[in-house]
């Protein structure tokens, strides 16, 4: 297990250097640069516009200044933003908290409603409910976020009047951060009504983010368990006498979750993109939206620095999945 | 650690105020985050919304829900015979914000004044390049030719001596970038090395004290009881961050917040029939225009650009793009500005003459491009559809148009290429209510290749406009910017199309509330009803 997990760090490597040229150059070939959008309809002298490019060190050749950017970012120094003029590392890890917080719940969502799914699905094959669940999975897969998150907002907050419109807890609420998880400090706060009203501003935005996911693992661990119910072993298992819950539960679903484990994985990437609408629309203050406005701005020390540590955290994950699916089927872990 | 401390102190400060009797709490679902707490480094009105206006004050203001120039932290000023040295009568007595993070010593003076326009005026000043040296409103409001120098006669007397004399100045100083800072704030701060704290924490002279920002989600503020204009009706001013202008409407439906900014046009109607919002409105102080490049043929010949003005239906435009919400331009400056010259006829609508006068010209199947933004601005929502109304009306008078457009960054670039071909479609809003801040700097010679998107130099209108910019009798003032409008339109650099209307809506509960004819939105002054 050791040398799989080093193995799998050595790997990391070379990733986070095409990491971070890719960041470097992505922003760089947008067109436009910051200078021009802070200037705008005003215009700017080719004077103030050089004076302003060299302040930023935009004016190097473009390998001093991937030189440059590298050699800080392997002293830990992520760059400054040139909008709010304050550490990207510290921009990051003040919002990051919110959306790993959302993403939690939206892939909790996900998994605890998709894999049961799934599997009933997959057990009463081509049952009336098979047939709703993936019909339903199709539609929950290709709804466009914007359009969801408006009418469940809509729906629920407007005519209903059941959840909150948008933010992350009633402004009534004051506290200090402790975790940046609402849930954790609205708990510790100890503020009567506090922990409902953060629990209550995560559920819409949970479901729009988690219906994608949701979808896919259905449909995944469906399809992975009707291959492994087929396998000789989980007739032996029947002709066993073991209780039909027994070989489903165990025999069955242990086997077909390891591809739903990586999908489960695969999707951090897809709950990114998610998050990037879900944030704006729900005024959720997280590394979704600020990237956007990073981009829009041409923020390019923001994008970059933003870019790394998202690679990195996806890579971290990733290699949780791995490890995890070691553990789960130990031909990997004794791959050569 | 630190900031745990403040959190807990302005927590149990809040706390503190929610448990005295009806606190009143006024809640804005502002559009975006601000970029920084020091208005002075941005040019953003998002920031301005939240440092300047409620924070701090300037020598001079602008009156709400008006352009007029009323006096601030100046009680009172005198200009020289020659209009290039003012003098400021500071007021006596006004206090700085005691926060958590700072309590002042003393009041504000002279020093005050001095530091915050010196360090973005002298590039070796310790706190010029605190903030990256980016002080886009004193360099593009053309500050630092300006101003010759700033003194301090006495502890409550500033000197200002300018290069030429220059009217609009008194408006200029009310604008958000001269808010005055806290010297002595901001020497602590840079004793204690913490000068980005100065755009994080801010301390000013204005109707609210900072509390706290929670990034993209929350401002707090609490009224300010010894603000020199008297303690506001409200106690604490709450914004809450909210992007999306639908999701803005069903926050002020759901009674999530008191005001909301920038509806989208299409909700407009619906939200004139809700029974519980009141929606005020007025005329915004800008212009969305069509700039043909006058350097380029045959756009340098005056009858094409009246003929091509004369092909544009403008009122289908307005009820197209603007869904009703904006009224035809004919000026380059709108109707809420002083010294507008009403007596103007616009170029009809009128394709058989301008088909006519085409030929006269003696330009036979032209054509052309026409640039459409690819963003919405609050001049034009829709720079794309309006491209396609031009395009359809100018196909009327046999003109073939092709339409491009750029990303945001890349068109303001290639909008000041002076060899750009065909007509841009571009727009403006006014910082300072001064008619000198639309026609010198859109169309003054000096913007030609920057703001003067027409490279439009004539000599008769840039004399009419510099001569009124040195001027300060008003009344003469306003008899050359009227006289340079009738310029303007005999020589046609631009189509004018539209001035939008600004919408704000808000909760029934709201009292005196002013829509800023500038555009920004600022709560001193309001009250909320039991």
């Amino acid at each position: 297990m050791f040398g799989f997990i080093l193995r799998r760090l050595g790997l990391l490597i070379p990733t986070f250097i095409g990491v971070s040229l890719v960041a470097f150059f992505f922003i760089r070939l947008l067109p436009g640069d910051p200078v021009l959008l802070l200037a705008g309809e005003r215009g700017i002298s080719p004077e103030r516009y050089a004076e302003l490019m060299h302040r930023f060190g935009f004016d190097l050749p473009l390998w001093k200044q991937f030189i440059y950017y590298f050699t800080d970012l392997m002293h830990g120094d992520f760059g400054t933003s040139i909008s709010t003029k304050k550490p990207i590392f510290n921009e990051f890890f003040t919002l990051f908290p919110a959306t790993l917080e959302l993403s939690i719940c939206a892939v909790i969502f996900a998994v605890v409603l998709g894999v049961p799914a799934g599997v009933i699905a997959a057990v009463k094959r081509n049952s009336w409910f098979d047939h709703t669940a993936m019909a339903t999975a199709l539609v929950g897969y290709s709804m466009p976020i914007f359009w969801w998150a408006l009418l469940l907002i809509i729906v629920f907050s407007g005519i209903l009047g059941w959840t909150p419109v948008s933010g992350r807890i009633s402004l009534m609420f004051f506290f200090p951060k402790v975790t940046g998880f609402m849930l954790i400090d609205s708990f510790l706060s100890g503020k009567a009504g506090a922990f409902q009203s953060a629990a209550s501003h995560l559920i819409l935005p949970t479901i729009v983010l988690g219906t994608i996911p949701l979808a896919v693992i259905a449909r995944q661990t469906r399809s992975a368990m009707l291959e492994v119910l087929g396998e000789d072993y989980i007739r032996t298992a029947k002709a066993k006498g073991l209780s039909p819950f027994r070989v489903v539960a165990v025999h069955a679903l242990r086997n077909a979750l390891i591809p739903v484990i990586t999908t489960i994985g695969l999707q951090i990437g897809v709950l990114m993109a998610g998050a990037i609408l879900t944030e704006t629309i729900f005024s959720w203050p997280g590394i979704g939206k600020w990237m956007v406005d990073s981009i829009f701005r041409r923020d390019y020390p923001a994008v970059q620095g933003g870019l790394v540590l998202i690679a990195l955290i996806v890579m971290g994950v990733n290699l949780v999945v791995d490890m995890l699916y070691g553990l789960v089927n130990p031909k990997i872990r004794h791959q050569r | 650690m630190k900031t745990m401390s403040r959190l807990l102190a302005a927590t149990m400060l809040v706390a503190g105020l929610a448990s005295a009797a009806h606190a009143k709490t006024f809640v804005y679902c502002s559009e975006g985050s601000p970029e920084g707490f020091d208005p002075a480094p941005y040019a953003s009105g998002t920031t301005f919304d939240a440092s300047s206006k409620p924070v701090y004050s300037r020598l001079t203001e602008f009156e709400r829900g008006t352009t007029n120039v009323i006096p601030g932290l100046a009680e009172s000023w005198d200009i020289s015979e020659d209009g290039t040295v003012y003098t400021f009568h500071l007021r006596k007595g006004v206090k700085f914000h005691t926060t958590e993070y700072f309590t002042p010593t003393r009041d504000f003076n002279a020093d005050d004044v001095i530091f915050s326009f010196q360090r973005q005026n002298d590039k070796n000043d310790p706190w010029y390049a605190y903030a990256g040296g980016t002080w886009e409103y004193w360099t593009g409001m053309d500050m630092p030719n300006l101003v010759k120098s700033i003194e301090k006669v006495d502890d409550y007397t500033v000197k200002l001596t300018l290069t030429a004399a220059n009217a609009p100045m008194l408006a200029n100083l009310a604008m958000d970038f001269a808010s005055i800072m806290s010297k002595e704030y901001a020497d602590k701060l840079a004793a204690e090395g913490k000068q980005p704290d100065l755009n994080q924490l801010p301390i000013g002279t204005g109707p609210f004290q900072f509390v706290a920002y929670e990034k993209d989600a929350v401002i707090r503020y609490q009224a300010f009881a010894d603000y020199w204009g008297g303690k506001q009706k409200i106690d604490d001013l709450v914004f809450a961050i909210t992007p999306d202008a639908s999701v803005r409407v069903q926050k002020l439906k759901a009674g999530e917040c008191h005001l909301m900014p920038y509806p989208n046009p299409a909700d407009v109607e619906a939200l004139q029939s809700d029974d519980s919002v009141q929606l005020m409105s007025q005329a915004g102080l800008n212009i969305g225009y069509l700039a043909y490049n006058t350097m380029m043929k045959p756009f340098d010949d005056v009858r094409v650009r009246k003929a091509l003005n004369m092909a544009i239906n403008k009122q289908a435009i307005i009820d197209a793009v603007f869904q009703g919400t904006g009224q035809v331009a004919k000026n380059p400056i709108p109707p809420t500005m002083w010294s507008y010259n009403d007596n103007i006829q616009d170029d009809p609508y009128d394709p058989e003459a301008a088909k006519k006068l085409l030929a006269e010209a003696g330009v036979k199947d032209l054509s052309m491009k026409v640039w459409a933004m690819p963003v919405s601005r609050p001049y034009n929502p829709n720079a794309r559809r309006m491209a396609e109304l031009i395009q359809a009306d100018y196909a009327n008078v046999g003109v073939k148009v092709e339409i491009v457009s750029y990303e945001w960054a890349e068109y303001l670039k290639r909008s000041q290429d002076k060899e750009r071909d065909g007509a841009l479609l571009m727009g403006w809003t006014g910082d300072n209510g001064d008619p000198d801040n639309f026609l010198a700097v859109l169309l003054g010679c000096s913007g030609v290749g920057g703001s003067n998107r027409a490279n439009w130099c004539n000599e008769e209108f840039n004399a009419l406009v510099t001569k009124a910019a040195a001027v300060s009798d008003m009344a003469e003032r306003t008899k050359l910017y009227e006289d340079a409008q009738v310029v303007f339109k005999k020589e046609a650099p631009w189509a004018t199309i539209a001035h939008s209307t600004t919408y704000v809506p808000m909760s029934k509960a709201v009292i005196d509330y002013k829509v800023d004819p500038l555009g920004s939105h600022r709560f001193d002054g309001v009250d909320l009803a039991e």
